[in-house]
């Protein structure tokens, strides 16, 4: 017994920062970054803790399926900026919806929510559970350089959430590990020992060239394998939804698989790369949009730091 | 195809151009490609070498590109 998505849920900072709002205090113009990129804003938590998202897109959830904070017998969030190193964001947003069940983070970086599945997946394999939260929520303007004009404009803060329940909705996942740190990292809080030197500030860095290069070949294997591993062909899928890093990389894995392009689900244009968050804010908005039909076939595929991967195939099992 | 040849078509088939208009003194800034171009050509030559390549920053015109697959040719 696996598990299927009982409901979803999203929640986004108020503030839009546009590409042209943007420009006026990084060296960048709307062209450049629309043409690199696919991205034309983001929103960013000016006043909204990560908890005050993270929790708002789990009660829409658990509203949605008609959960109760005390039905809760698991919560996983996935988060690489928490607002607290400890305690996890698991934790805080346990407080924020008043549940008391077992609640931890999952850190794997943008593939996070999908790591979570898989967490999720073995607990309802033991018996363990019969209604998980998961969530994915992500400040990521807080681990920006805001003077590197070559990641700030690429990320945006925002959540999502799925509660899950026993059923044979997932049909396949698979996470992967290919310990690689300099080319995707954010340094950790360097303390104020006295004496020590310091390290470097907490801010993204990034090797573009060497992530995209990583992240077309991660997103073409995953799907196709993920898609095998369900015992399905590429022409079986209804709709892909895949991290929503770069439009250029998505185009790319488009023009490489035998998917028609229309089957791809997209939002960066208006939500930027939220991370581990990206997935669940997809599912949550095309769910709403009426695009998914009970049955319909949904492949996922996310890359990010580590370097991480991971893809699945679920049936959408929500009327 | 020689390499010559098989980079041309690559880089033509990318650029929606004919491959006569590629000669081995075409840089890559006089195609128009940014960053992300040249990734997606390392991993088009990638495919149509059958090679794994790696980037880097000499990599800016046909001529760089063409000795820097013989040299992994050679190696293979």
């Amino acid at each position: 017994m696996s598990f299927s998505i009982l409901s979803t849920g999203r929640a986004l900072p108020k503030t839009v920062l546009t590409n042209e709002e943007l420009c006026s205090f990084v060296d960048t113009t709307d062209e450049w970054i629309r043409s690199r990129t696919g991205i034309g804003q983001r929103h960013i938590c000016m006043e909204e803790s990560l908890t005050d998202l993270a929790a708002e897109a789990a009660r829409r959830a658990m509203a949605s399926a008609g959960v109760g904070a005390g039905d809760l017998d698991l919560i996983l969030c996935a988060t690489i900026s928490s607002d607290y190193i400890t305690p996890s964001l698991a934790c805080t947003v346990q407080e924020a919806i008043g549940a008391s069940c077992p609640a931890f983070d999952v850190s794997a970086a943008c593939p996070g929510f999908l790591f979570a599945l898989d967490v999720a997946d073995g607990y309802f394999a033991r018996g363990r559970a019969k209604r998980i939260l998961v969530i994915a929520a992500e400040a990521m303007s807080r681990l920006m350089d805001w003077r590197d004009r070559s990641t700030c404009v690429l990320f945006g803060d925002g959540a999502g959430a799925v509660v899950l329940g026993p059923g044979e909705g997932l049909r396949s996942l698979s996470i992967r590990t290919q310990g690689r740190t300099n080319v995707l990292y954010v340094p950790a809080a360097r303390g104020n020992l006295p004496g020590r030197a310091q390290g470097p500030e907490s801010y993204a860095v990034m090797d573009g060239q060497e992530v995209f290069k990583f992240a077309v070949t991660a997103m073409c294997r995953g799907l196709r394998g993920s898609i095998r591993d369900a015992g399905l062909s590429e022409a079986d899928i209804d709709w892909v939804l895949p991290h929503q890093a770069n439009m250029r990389i998505i185009e790319f894995a488009m023009s490489k698989m035998k998917i028609p392009p229309e089957r791809f689900l997209i939002n960066i244009e208006r939500l930027a790369n939220t991370s581990a968050a990206c997935i669940p804010i997809l599912l949550d908005e095309s769910r709403e949009q009426g695009k998914l039909k009970k049955g319909d076939l949904l492949a996922m595929c996310a890359f990010g730091a580590g370097l991480t991967s991971a893809s699945a195939v679920i049936r959408w099992e929500i009327d | 195809m020689n390499n010559f040849e098989t980079v041309a078509k690559v880089l033509a088939e990318y650029k929606e151009i004919d491959p006569s208009e590629i000669k081995m003194e075409t840089t890559f800034e006089e195609l128009g490609f940014d960053s992300l171009d040249i990734v997606e050509i390392i991993m088009n030559l990638e495919e149509a070498f059958d090679l794994e390549l790696e980037m880097h920053e000499s990599l800016v015109d046909v001529k760089s590109l063409i000795s820097y697959i013989e040299s992994l040719q050679a190696k293979a």
